[in-house]
């Protein structure tokens, strides 16, 4: 690789890339810098892309009228919530089939698998009515469990596929080391692990942050989201440019930080360690 | 490779994720199918009575479905072409050697982790609009008539906004197999002399194909549920036109009431998937041996 | 202390048995070493004495206690591992010391012999880094203290030389063997490399295919090998072995004689060869021998600065005493 790459080139390349990359962008650019703008600002033709009177109003706005932090608060109890009970389920199943795997664990985790295929829309119906009888609509808990199951596989497959990378021999020298299954999860596995399990609880709370079907379908005010919360927004005051702009920037901001710091874990996340 | 022990304590730490799977896999699996079965509409309690195979008839007979299946093949397909051709455009161009390559990564994948009802209200409100949309401004500032994107094409308009949801998650993976291309590779091709084109017909490609496939497999297991779009931007209007099956059951059961009918439509889907699911398994299976 | 008995074990991985009912005794002290090809199963082995696998049949006694059914931690063993196996999250120190952890052992004890340990080892000055910042014999030596500190009534070795360049290995080799001196307690080492076996061991288990095939003393091995395997397999360069007319005038099936067996000319002897590939150490000379019509290659050792070159054609005389004859079934007779 050691060649040089003549500057026009780069150039070049340079300006295509960040092109694409921006359009790319523009949208939640244009989102977040709306959000600064009054209301008649937004609508204004042409419109201004920098040059306007930057403005906090709408942010208070949003969360005086519709309570915001209270669905924020929704989301962050049941995205990391459904992750850390998923990993308590995950953590043991992914060391019995990494470091004990039998003739079918191969077929376990494809199984595990294919209940993540089951389209939710199947189980949509038979679910919304256990919930209404046993009192779960509308609740915290109730999605909690929900997300927790419908996570489950991909918690299981990305913990397999990090465990796996860690050399058995280290638990069978903690085993004559005189540890217990015990130990050896708590004191050797587990903290070898932690770059695997941090990565595997990030995806999976913006998996579940940004879930949009369950979290639609289960609630209606009370434990509603940030996914439900904005879709309220979906008319008439949709129209109110700037406000929509600031309660949808305050939805995407934390999960699009967390994001962006977990890019690669994402890929072998995602692919089931297809692809690193 | 184990001792007895070890392998009866794996049993026991595997169960509570087998176990309650199974549950979330056979309990509202087996209801769906009962409630097919059924005339149960949640307006008329008391009323419920089996009926055979009727819900599924009518559900076949319904136009919508026929327009609900062939909007659901459409923008999976759509959606994937876009994605995949786009990400394997995009990953080039990211790989060459650029300034400031992590930022323009960073701007790229971004709208992968906007949550769908915020991306499809942001499109349809601040751009789609036909009176105060930004596209609409763009027309009217180089003298054309606005274009109402989702009454007018509320199918396609659905598929853009999907697909700039999906680009970034093809680009990010593809990207990221480009990169484990062994350079080495590319150099003995250049040695010989293929030309770029040729390099990456014949290299690039091939080396691309299992993570073009991972990627095709995947986002159809997304795409055939794609929901919150389509609730949020259309109601599946105008008529059905972007109504796709997911939107369909959901609209029998919940906003019609008719558990039945919606049944009958959530076994479908879930027959639909499983076709797709087979070919998904395969592939991942293959690669777990790799 | 540390006596070992296996006792008709047998291993099977589903219908595949990879060790036959197999007897093998170690004394107390003493210094064995499993070698053989890879796949011949003496890694297999040492993980059943180990108890990181159960056998499928027969018993497994320590000091005459049965110790078949005992988990691991259980046995009194310590281990050492083909990768060193240290916990990558700890330091030096609380490597060592996790055994002991374990154990439950009052913390001054502990110290106490993760301080010998670590003076004994040179390992004083790293014991608080991470195994990452070691060099790989560092690393080497932490397994080790980490299986001294226990004190067991026998060390296991798994091929723990295999991840060192040539140049540490024989140091570490050294290191290894005067630790069995001066600690006197029973070690079994698995290793493919025959010049460990060679020069390691009290005792040198060679095992093909989960069989035995013999069992002895270094020097033992060498000069009476059991069968043409043993014959083959001990002693470097490889003991050439010959088979058709030039065996039957010694009345067996396939002759061995050993390259340093072997006296060269350039006037007379007993057989006529050309030199092909001439390899000159200094101290020694392998020249590769063709053409003689007995086998493919005859290899010989000669002094370091015999005058000889590519292509010379050259007489060899095998010393008659030094023979060994191999009958059909390529078992020694004697």
């Amino acid at each position: 690789m050691a060649r040089a790459v003549s500057t026009r080139r780069k150039i070049g390349f340079t300006i295509a890339a960040w092109a694409v990359g921006l359009a790319i962008f523009f949208p939640i650019l244009w989102t977040i810098l709306t959000s600064f703008k009054t209301e008649a600002e937004a609508i204004s033709s042409p419109p201004s892309f920098l040059f306007f009177d930057w403005t906090l109003e709408n942010y208070t706005t949003v969360q005086e009228r519709s309570n915001y932090f209270r669905h924020f608060w929704n989301s962050v109890v049941i995205s990391l919530g459904s992750t850390v009970l998923g990993l308590i389920i995950a953590i043991p199943a992914a060391w019995s089939m990494a470091f004990v795997p039998g003739k079918r664990t191969k077929d376990v985790l494809m199984w595990m698998l294919s209940t993540k295929m089951l389209p939710p829309v199947g189980v949509l119906i038979p679910i919304y009515l256990i919930f209404r009888d046993v009192g779960l609509l509308d609740t915290k808990t109730g999605l909690v469990i929900v997300l927790t199951l419908i996570n489950l596989p991909i918690i299981v497959w990305m913990l397999y596929t990090y465990f796996k990378e860690i050399p058995g021999e280290i638990l069978e020298a903690a085993r004559m080391d005189g540890a217990t299954l015990r130990d050896e999860i708590i004191h050797v596995l587990t903290p070898m692990a932690v770059p695997g399990i941090a990565s595997t609880l990030l995806l999976n709370v913006i998996l579940a942050w940004n879930e949009a079907f369950w979290t639609l379908n289960l609630t209606a005010a009370k434990a509603a989201p940030l996914t439900a919360f904005i879709a309220s927004y979906s008319s008439p005051e949709g129209l109110f440019y700037a406000k929509l702009s600031a309660a949808s920037t305050m939805a995407i901001a934390p999960i699009l930080i967390l994001g962006w710091f977990s890019q690669k874990q994402l890929v072998r996340g995602l692919t089931f360690g297809a692809v690193k | 490779m184990a001792t007895q022990h070890s392998r009866s304590a794996a049993r026991i730490m595997i169960s509570p994720a087998v176990v309650l799977l199974l549950a979330w896999m056979i309990v509202p699996l087996a209801l769906t199918i009962y409630f097919s079965l059924l005339r149960y509409n949640l307006l008329m309690p008391g009323t419920e009575r089996f009926v055979g195979l009727l819900n599924y008839k009518l559900f076949f007979n319904n136009p919508a479905f026929f327009t609900a299946l062939i909007n659901t093949l459409l923008l999976v397909g759509g959606v994937l072409i876009i994605t995949v051709v786009g990400g394997i455009l995009l990953a080039i161009l990211l790989d060459q050697p650029i300034w400031g390559q992590g930022i323009v990564r960073i701007l790229v994948i971004a709208p992968f982790f906007v949550m769908p009802t915020v991306s499809a209200l942001v499109w349809k409100n601040m751009f789609m609009n036909p009176v105060s949309g930004l596209f609409a401004e763009f027309s009217k500032a180089v003298g054309l008539a606005p274009f109402d994107f989702l009454s007018q094409a509320p199918l396609a308009s659905i598929i853009g906004i999907v697909s700039w949801q999906w680009l970034p998650f093809a680009t990010l993976i593809l990207l990221t197999a480009i990169q484990s291309l062994d350079s080495e590779q590319m150099e003995a091709a250049e040695m010989d002399g293929a030309s770029a084109l040729s390099r990456f017909w014949y290299i690039t490609l091939p080396h691309l194909s299992r993570a073009i496939t991972v990627v095709i497999l995947i986002q159809t297991i997304f795409l055939l549920s794609v929901f919150a779009e389509i609730l949020v931007t259309t109601n599946g209007g105008p008529g059905n036109a972007s109504t796709n099956l997911t939107y369909l059951v959901y609209a029998r059961s919940l906003l019609n009431f008719d558990v039945g009918g919606g049944s009958a439509g959530g076994v479908v889907a879930i027959i639909l998937a499983n076709i797709v699911a087979i070919f998904l398994m395969r592939m991942i299976g293959k690669n777990l041996d790799a | 202390m540390g006596r070992i008995t296996l006792d008709k074990v047998t291993k099977k991985f589903g219908d595949v048995e990879v060790i036959p009912p197999l007897d093998l005794t170690i004394e107390d002290g003493e210094f064995v070493v499993f070698v053989g090809p890879s796949g011949c199963g003496k890694s297999t082995l040492l993980r059943l004495i180990a108890g990181l696998e159960d056998v499928s049949g027969g018993e497994i006694r320590i000091d005459g206690k049965p110790a078949t059914d005992l988990p691991p931690a259980k046995r009194g063993l310590a281990m050492v591992f083909q990768s060193y196996a240290l916990y990558p999250h700890m330091s030096v120190r609380k490597n060592i010391a996790f055994p002991m952890k374990m154990a439950g052992m009052p913390e001054d004890e502990q110290k106490r012999r993760i301080d010998n340990a670590a003076r004994a080892l040179n390992l004083t000055d790293y014991l608080d880094r991470r195994p990452g910042q070691l060099s790989g014999g560092q690393r080497q030596r932490v397994a080790i203290g980490r299986a001294i500190v226990r004190e067991p009534a026998a060390f296991l070795f798994d091929e723990p030389l295999s991840n060192l360049d040539a140049a540490l290995r024989v140091g570490m080799r050294m290191e290894i063997s005067e630790l069995h001196k001066k600690l006197d307690t029973t070690m079994i080492y698995v290793t493919h490399d025959q010049v460990e076996a060679m020069t390691m061991a009290d005792k040198i288990v060679v095992l093909r295919a989960g069989n035995i095939e013999q069992v002895g003393s270094p020097l033992e091995l060498y000069r009476n090998p059991r069968n043409t395997f043993v014959a083959g397999f001990i002693g470097s360069p490889k003991m050439n072995l010959i088979d058709g007319a030039e065996a039957k005038k010694h009345s067996a099936e396939t002759i061995g004689v050993r390259p340093e067996h072997i006296d060269v000319s350039p006037s007379e002897g007993t057989w006529k060869g050309r030199i092909g590939v001439a390899e000159h150490l200094g101290s020694d000379t392998f020249f590769h021998v063709h053409d003689t019509g007995l086998a493919e290659t005859i290899t010989i050792r000669a002094g370091g600065e015999v005058g000889l070159h590519h292509g010379d054609t050259v007489f060899l005389t095998p010393q008659a005493d030094k023979l060994h004859r191999f009958d059909g079934q390529g078992l020694r007779i004697a």
